[in-house]
């Protein structure tokens, strides 16, 4: 363990003073004490959570050292000795990207489990059930194992779901003229009327080349929804695109070879947008006071939130097309683990509110993003790899379910939290589930014997997770959210997650979500009483007064709060210092999980409670005009 | 005038009226002194639309063959279209509801004619007097005066009869100070911070022109606020640059070789032309339903609108950081004091006074920092985004007032005894209205039009029971705490509320907002039945021992 005394840890929106403290670097995670704070408080920050670190030039207070987090976290320490801001960041370059897979933290995180829960915690969700909940097997599907040697496809699951119409030499025959055998299989059937969607990656079709069994197994997939005279395939890359890729004897399905097949493009970017994408954004985010126009102007040029939308809209064509044109749709990108599992699951998620609850979203992930192989290794660059891999293809997914949230505040059964969870977790690399890039890969690492699945875990968690305002499993069945640029709004909660004093000074989920714990022990407290009381037939008091304070307490999040630079311009020295303080206070929430948690639950804090003014005029700087 | 000239097709039938979300309508339209009125003829499903002429914005009219369509664009931005059957009719309507939207006189509005359905409870025209306003003052300090030298509306004309002012600075000093100040604003307390009897005043610039006049009585009252050996500050509501422009014109701004015990801020808040095409170009924006990410963010960046609550928000936090935050008096001035000058002083004070983020507290803020201090109401808000003739007096300042205030409610949704639609309420009314509370530019206009004798006040209607219920907030929980607003990009959001509220449905947001009262409710009343039945119980318990 490397210890280093003096470390400062700057503020990266206000004037505020530094903290100073001392930083830890432990197996696992860099921990930072600030000793310049009357309460204690701690930054920890996973090693499987950066994604870099620089070193900035030597400024008068020492030797800078900048850390980026994939959860978007952003640390700007200050190390009085270069010897040691060397050593850290030299050892930070090594932990924050292993080289071998046995080095991730789920292969030592070792929580106090009995080895039959955490067996148990694996089975937890079951992709079998989900298929049987959609009717499957019927007359048309069927779970095959025809895949259980990896043969018709590395990268799919043992079992998958395709057209009975569709026998193994079909199967076998549409493997070979797809890329990297990802044949057309079922992601979700829509009972009501028997419309599917199943995905898969591009066919090798070239300028001309044909494949007899690839047009069957389109044609059954067809015929597997008797209602609708045609399928649409859809192609979710630009055009553009997918034309390239007929040079390479890829490409897409000829209208004229496939009967009735409606195809349509839609032009959702490739990895190495997003990617690009992402990083414009997230250097708006970190611009020091911009105005509003230059925080609006490089939101814009970023693009992110054009490329949010292209993926709702596909969502959103997938969708209707089930649900009001009855047909079914084959949906694919190149490879199908990217773009594909984004418009499949959110599909899904519209369509069926079971995907919308704790439980169902869980199985949307496992199904449309672990089995069938999107590549979170390579995507969240969780071993030291090729940068070009990675892409925030999940975060883009994990958006798109938080934008519903904001158009839909009663359809899901969780909050914005949830999806924080697990966001932070797919990169965390603390629990087996997004270890590998396939099945295969997954078994080959023992995960299933050797690390914790996620999920039993968030389970636990279910009651800072929920969302008090779901209504339930029955209130909507399918949304049809508005996908006008106005409906899309700027996740400040993600992007500037870790920049309190950005936030709601106060938290309306906080306060529903202590009403609801209020309202069980007002409920308890309710039964208690009239168990004691004999005869309950009488009209009770009228006047409510106030005897009881049960809940009160517990209702309140306190409230942190204090003035930002206003000015634009360094502020001027007091004349004299009210310092008020208020005491250091954090939600009872986010003290639990200190042992498994990555991010640092104490930023609360650190917009803390001095007044900028006073730090200001403790450094003595003159009066500024 | 008799309505009824203007008047010359009071009634169409088969007209079809178009609304966004909802599904065509076939009915008749009339036209009244005061209303369009819609009624479906629809017998399962009457409907009805009520429109103030005083509401319309402007009016486009199409034909095709010889059905008419009138698009008919409204001050609180929704926008309807009437099909209406026969070219002449059409016309004649069109051009009625166009005279009928633009009259000349204030007295022919239809304030003066609407009679209230409501048994008045409190008349709102006396629910907030200056007087009480000094009461409360003088329980906490005795250091200011009621001056009644205004009286007669003869020294301001656009303040109100009695101002307050420093006990220690006399009329006739007063008076001096007037013809020392743009308008003849002199400084007057706005607000008082009751934590550390710091006081923020208002006024207009001071008339200091090219070579630096200056008015010692000016400095007099103005350091009469400071304690001693303390500094306050002066926040300039313009740019230096503006404020040393407007030297050229008479005006300017106090020097500090005159003000040594002052220091002046200036901040950057814009005015008139620029704020009301600012709102154009949002709304035009937000009513365009082209499908583009890179253009709707491009337009909103270009309205300028966030920009503008941004710079408004921060000089309110600015100047409430001064009087919390380093005890210091502060003066706050633009030009006129009537427009960017309120802005700052009452978004301060609800920053500060608890009292101010409730429901009765607000009404008293607008009744003192806008009504009584003189904004120009009738002018400001003749016309909303849809004027397209040359305005000269129209801006969107109270609006934009409003919307700073949903932000900071935005930020702290537990602090505010009021809701999201209570602001939406105020800005209907303050460009449309049945009541008389926003006719007239200031107090001296609605004295002579008599509009307390003649005019329902909206607070008689908004102040009972019936209609509060809708604008209380229910996560309310009293924050006697100062609240300070984040000002950064990510922090501030277009107000949905008001500029998306025809373009999309709300129905899922009303739901989420009902369940959320429910929550509430529903705990409250178990909270109530707890109480009730450990009374039962204690009561059993003595019942016992007896």
């Amino acid at each position: 363990m490397l210890q280093v005394e003096n470390v400062k840890l700057l503020d990266r929106y206000t004037n505020r003073k530094a903290a100073n403290g001392t930083l830890y670097l432990t197996a696992t995670h860099l921990i930072y004490v600030d000793a310049s704070a009357e309460v204690r408080k701690e930054i920890w920050i996973l090693h499987h959570h950066i994604a870099t670190v620089e070193k900035l030039p030597l400024t008068t207070a020492g030797y800078p050292l900048l850390i980026h987090c994939k959860n978007f976290h952003v640390a700007h320490f200050v190390i009085g000795q270069e010897r040691d801001c060397h050593e850290v960041y030299t050892s930070l370059l090594k932990l924050s990207q292993p080289v071998k897979s046995e080095e991730l933290y789920a292969f030592s995180y070792n929580p106090k489990m009995s080895k039959e829960n955490r067996e148990i915690g694996w089975k937890l969700i079951d992709l079998k059930v989900d298929y049987q909940r959609m009717g499957i097997p019927n007359d048309y599907w069927e779970i095959t194992d025809v895949n259980k040697d990896y043969e018709v496809c590395n990268t799919y699951p043992p079992e998958i779901v395709v057209p009975r119409a569709a026998n193994k030499a079909v199967v076998i025959g549409s493997s070979r003229f797809r890329s990297r055998g990802r044949i057309p299989v079922l992601s979700y059937l829509y009972k009501e009327n028997n419309a599917a969607i199943c995905r898969c990656s591009q066919p090798l079709s070239g300028f001309s080349a044909r494949c007899l069994e690839d047009e069957q197994m389109l044609q059954a997939i067809r015929e597997a929804n008797p209602g609708s005279p045609f399928m649409y395939v859809v192609d979710t890359r630009p055009k553009l695109n997918a034309m390239a890729n007929r040079a390479a004897g890829k490409g897409y399905e000829n209208e004229d070879n496939y009967d009735n097949i409606r195809f349509k493009f839609i032009g959702i970017e490739n990895i190495h947008v997003m990617r690009n994408s992402l990083q414009k954004l997230l250097e708006v985010c970190e611009m020091k006071s911009p105005s509003m126009s230059d925080f609006l102007t490089g939101l814009e040029n970023s693009g992110w939130l054009r490329h949010i939308k292209a993926v709702m809209d596909a969502g959103v064509f997938l969708a209707k097309a089930v649900k009001d044109e009855k047909a079914s749709v084959l949906v694919h990108c190149s490879d199908g683990w990217d773009r594909t599992a984004q418009v499949c699951s959110l599909a899904s998620l519209l369509l069926d509110p079971f995907y919308r609850t704790f439980k169902g979203f869980m199985v949307l992930i496992e199904k449309e993003w672990i089995a069938m192989g999107h590549k979170f290794s390579h995507r969240c660059g969780h071993l030291d790899g090729d940068p070009k891999e990675v892409s925030p293809v999940f975060t883009q997914f994990i958006e798109c379910v938080w934008q519903l949230m904001q158009q839909f505040p009663c359809a899901f059964e969780f909050n914005e939290r949830f999806l924080l969870e697990i966001h932070d977790h797919v990169y965390s690399c603390q629990f087996g589930n997004f270890l590998g890039t396939c099945h295969k890969e997954r078994e080959d690492l023992k995960i299933f014997e050797k690390t914790h699945s996620l999920w039993p875990f968030l389970l636990q968690k279910k009651q800072e997770l929920r969302n008090p305002l779901y209504r339930g499993f029955t209130a909507y069945k399918e949304l049809q959210p508005n996908t006008l640029p106005f409906s899309f709004q700027f996740w400040c909660g993600m992007y500037n997650r870790f920049d309190k004093g950005m936030h709601p000074k106060q938290c309306v989920l906080d306060h529903l979500l202590s009403s609801m714990s209020q309202k069980m022990k007002l409920e308890d407290n309710a039964s208690e009483l009239e168990n004691k009381l004999p005869f309950l037939d009488g009209p009770l008091p009228s006047e409510a007064c106030s005897l009881s304070k049960v809940g009160r307490a517990a209702s309140k999040t306190p409230m942190l709060n204090t003035p930002q630079d206003y000015e634009g311009e360094p502020p001027p020295v007091l004349s004299n210092g009210s310092s008020a303080r208020e005491t250091d206070v954090t939600p009872g929430v986010d003290q639990k999980h200190k042992e498994n948690l990555s991010r640092d639950q104490d930023l609360h804090n650190l917009s803390d409670t001095t007044n900028v003014l006073d730090s200001v005029a403790k450094d003595g700087k003159p009066w500024h005009h | 005038m008799e309505f009824a000239e203007l008047i010359k097709t009071p009634r169409a039938d088969n007209v079809v009226l178009h609304r966004p979300f909802y599904l065509a309508v076939e009915g008749t339209l009339c036209l009244t002194g005061h209303h369009l009125i819609f009624s479906s003829r629809r017998q399962d499903n009457a409907e009805e639309l009520w429109l103030l002429h005083s509401n319309i914005d402007s009016i486009e009219k199409r034909f095709v063959g010889s059905l008419g369509t009138i698009i008919i664009k409204c001050k609180d931005l929704r926008i309807i279209q009437l099909d209406i059957p026969g070219m002449e009719e059409c016309l004649n309507i069109a051009s009625s509801i166009e005279a009928l939207s633009t009259l000349d006189s204030v007295t022919l509005m239809y304030p003066f004619f609407y009679r209230p359905m409501f048994e008045i409870v409190e008349d709102g025209w006396r629910s907030f007097l200056p007087d009480q306003e000094f009461e409360l003052l003088s329980s906490v300090t005795d250091e200011w005066r009621l001056s009644c030298i205004n009286k007669e509306f003869s020294v301001c004309p656009s303040y109100p009869p009695v101002v307050i002012v420093p006990k220690s600075i006399d009329d006739e000093a007063l008076r001096k100070v007037a013809m020392f100040r743009h308008g003849s604003r002199f400084p007057v307390l706005s607000y008082y911070h009751k934590k550390n009897g710091m006081v923020m005043m208002r006024s207009s610039q001071p008339l200091t022109g090219t070579n630096g006049r200056r008015c010692k009585e000016d400095e007099k009252l103005i350091n009469a606020t400071l304690r001693p050996g303390k500094r306050g500050y002066i926040i300039d509501t313009r740019s230096l640059s503006v404020a040393q422009q407007a030297r050229a014109k008479g005006g300017g701004f106090e020097q500090e070789v005159h003000y040594p015990q002052w220091r002046r801020i200036h901040k950057c808040i814009e005015r008139f032309n620029i704020l009301q095409e600012s709102l154009i170009k949002l709304v035009e924006a937000c009513n365009d339903q082209s499908h583009n990410m890179d253009r709707w963010l491009s337009k909103l960046e270009a309205s300028n609108w966030l920009t503008h609550i941004k710079e408004i928000l921060t000089a309110a936090c600015l100047a409430a950081q001064c009087i919390d935050r380093e005890g210091a008096s502060v003066l706050v001035h633009g030009t006129e004091g009537t427009d960017s000058t309120l802005q700052v002083t009452s978004l301060a004070q609800i920053i500060l006074d608890p009292r101010c983020r409730t429901i009765r507290g607000f009404e008293s803020l607008v009744v003192r920092e806008w009504l009584q201090a003189g904004h120009p109401f009738q002018q400001r808000c003749a016309q909303s985004a849809y004027s397209n003739g040359k305005q000269k007096w129209e801006a969107p300042v109270f609006l934009l007032f409003l919307d700073c205030v949903w932000q900071i409610l935005r930020q702290f949704p537990c602090s505010f005894e009021f809701n999201e639609q209570f602001l939406i309420m105020l800005f209907e009314h303050a460009y449309a209205s049945q009541f008389g509370t926003f006719l007239g530019n200031n107090e001296n206009e609605r004295s002579k039009l008599k509009l307390p004798q003649k005019t329902m006040s909206l607070w008689s209607w908004v102040n009972r029971s019936e209609e509060l219920r809708k604008f209380q907030n229910p996560l309310f929980e009293a924050n006697s705490l100062v609240i300070w607003p984040s000002v950064a990009p990510q922090s501030l959001q277009l107000w949905e509320g008001v500029f998306l509220r025809w373009n999309r449905p709300s129905k899922f947001l009303d739901e989420a907002h009902e369940e959320m009262i429910n929550i509430i409710k529903y705990n409250k009343e178990l909270q109530a039945k707890v109480n009730a039945l450990r009374r039962q119980l204690a009561e059993m318990e003595t019942d016992d021992k007896m």
